[in-house]
């Protein structure tokens, strides 16, 4: 249970992801949060206006999945990093998932890292296909991870260090 | 003697914030700071803070601090003290104030107390070995002074504070054992606890700690698991390694002030303890003397901020500054105040104003705004 291990249930999932015809159109953000506490940044981050929150800022945010081109600017910008976007048509075989990073070292373009599951586990190397700066004040990076199409719901973390270059 | 206007006590985000809102109606302001560095507990929040844009959501705590203290230095009617300890209000209304190791006499028209609240602790066998710190501490030398505080840690208290510096500890390079939370749920914000819950952090609810032991200092901790009437369950101890432990275990309200000055006190639970009983400008039964941010009752830095605000302005009002603009302006900060505590998260909060008013107290809330 998310309230007693932090990790959320497949029923949390269920409600905030987007759907497998909705993935085969292009990128789609995936808000995993669960919880009705005071904050709304998101709302505000997004302009195409897809993130709404209907009942104030401590409504849970609603994903208006025809509006949300899966431009990732969202990521940065929520305090919980809870935000992840995924990409289904990357190539045949990959997906790529995108992941707030807030730990040092962060890994290089190229690299290949052990991506980590909601609690924690390892799912095996991936690569790093991008890492984006959320500049200055925000400093939150963004890590674009090549996965398999099948982890692409499961991978939403990487393990800090230990990163190999290039296979 | 030196004569103020406004005295505010504490230099945090309460405190900075009433003073740059008593500043910006007219009112000159005198702040003083007992730590040599003003800011509070803003100065180590490295993450990102919740609430919505007017509290600057999405900023880091260590930004929201600088940008508030640069906007005091900067306001020519506010002086701000460090190293300046609050040591007393008498019944003369002078405020006695250690700065610098020279005790200071001031004559304020009126105090704004913004104190905060100092770590609980906790009792178990072994607590007074070297390596057991409160959370608080231990964020302060990582990200305050840049050492690095231990090599593996256990956390006790999965409150945002655990939640936090857990998150804080692994960024700093620092393995963390567990976080130990003695009641069934997690008792932060869910998303604190998914972030170091996927960086490898197990998350026990329903454990507590048996004793710390270790030759000298911490070497480990035994813990053990609880029934649903909290108590221990033979045969489930465990043995967690670890050099330092940690304890986020809740907040208390640092009222010496407040009972000083012999404002009415009330005990209510859900606000941490004894609190001044405060009207809706948040001046207490001591008329004259404001208290706004953690003294009244622990809450989040957002809240503290908009509680410092209204303060400032509902003190600079009463001098005769703004008195065409300082309704409006309290009004605004009432309503964010408001909508902070709307959801399941301000449910304690709304509570303790429940039960103060409950106990006489009467403290400012607009019952229909909750209503949902």
């Amino acid at each position: 249970m998310l309230i007693s291990t932090g990790i959320p249930a497949k029923e949390d999932l269920e409600r905030v992801r987007p759907s497998a015809e909705r993935l085969a159109k292009g990128p789609a953000a995936m808000v995993e949060c669960f919880q009705e506490i005071p904050c709304n940044p998101c709302v505000a981050a997004c302009a195409r206006k897809a993130i709404s929150m209907a009942g104030g800022i401590n409504a849970l945010p609603e994903v208006d999945f025809e509006k949300c081109t899966g431009c990732s600017i969202c990521i940065t910008r929520c305090p919980g990093l809870a935000i992840f976007v995924i990409d289904q048509n990357y190539s045949a075989d990959f997906a790529l998932v995108k992941i707030p990073f807030e730990y040092t070292p962060v890994p290089r373009e190229g690299q290949y890292v052990q991506g980590l599951s909601r609690s924690g586990e390892e799912l095996g190397w991936f690569r790093v296909n991008k890492v984006t700066s959320g500049g200055g004040r925000n400093m939150t990076n963004v890590i674009a991870l090549e996965t398999p199409k099948e982890l692409s719901m499961e991978v939403r973390g990487i393990k800090v260090g230990g990163y190999r270059d290039g296979e | 003697m030196v004569e103020a206007e406004i005295i505010v006590i504490g230099g945090g985000p309460a405190g900075l914030s009433a003073a740059k809102a008593a500043a910006s109606l007219g009112a000159r302001v005198i702040v003083c700071e007992r730590d040599e560095l003003p800011g509070g507990q803003l100065v180590k929040q490295t993450h990102k803070f919740f609430g919505s844009e007017k509290q600057s959501a999405g900023e880091r705590g260590i930004h929201i601090g600088e940008k508030l203290l640069k906007e005091v230095m900067e306001n020519e009617k506010i002086t701000l003290l460090t190293d300046a300890t609050a040591i007393g209000i008498y019944e003369d209304g002078v405020v006695g104030i250690l700065h610098r190791g020279s005790f200071v006499k001031y004559k304020p028209q009126r105090v704004v107390i913004a104190t905060g609240a100092s770590e609980k602790f906790l009792a178990f066998s072994g607590n007074d070995l070297p390596g057991i710190y409160g959370a608080g501490a231990v964020q302060t030398l990582m990200n305050v002074a840049g050492v690095k505080p231990a090599e593996r840690v256990l956390m006790i208290g999965s409150g945002n504070i655990g939640l936090i510096v857990s998150y804080q500890l692994k960024q700093a390079g620092v393995e963390v054992a567990a976080v130990i939370e003695a009641a069934p749920k997690i008792g932060g914000y869910l998303v604190h606890a998914s972030k170091i819950r996927r960086a490898g952090i197990p998350i026990l609810t329903g454990w507590t700690i048996m004793e710390a032991y270790g030759d000298g200092q911490v070497e480990g901790a035994k813990i053990c698991r609880l029934d649903d009437k909290w108590q221990p369950i033979p045969g489930t101890e465990q043995d967690v390694k670890c050099d330092v432990i940690c304890l986020a275990v809740g907040l208390s309200p640092l009222t010496e002030l407040c009972w000083q000055a012999e404002c009415e006190m009330k005990f209510v639970r859900e606000l941490s303890g004894h609190v001044p009983v405060t009207d809706k400008n948040l001046e207490t039964t001591h008329k004259g003397i404001y208290a706004a941010g953690d003294v009244s009752g622990i809450e989040e830095a957002s809240s503290a901020m908009v509680e410092g605000r209204l303060a400032g302005y509902a003190a600079a009002e009463s001098l005769g500054y703004g008195q065409e603009r300082a309704a409006a302006l309290k009004e605004e900060a009432r309503a964010e105040l408001d909508e902070l505590r709307a959801g399941p998260m301000g449910a304690k909060i709304r509570q303790g104003i429940e039960t103060m008013e409950s106990k006489g107290g009467k403290v400012y809330v607009n019952l229909d705004r909750y209503s949902r």
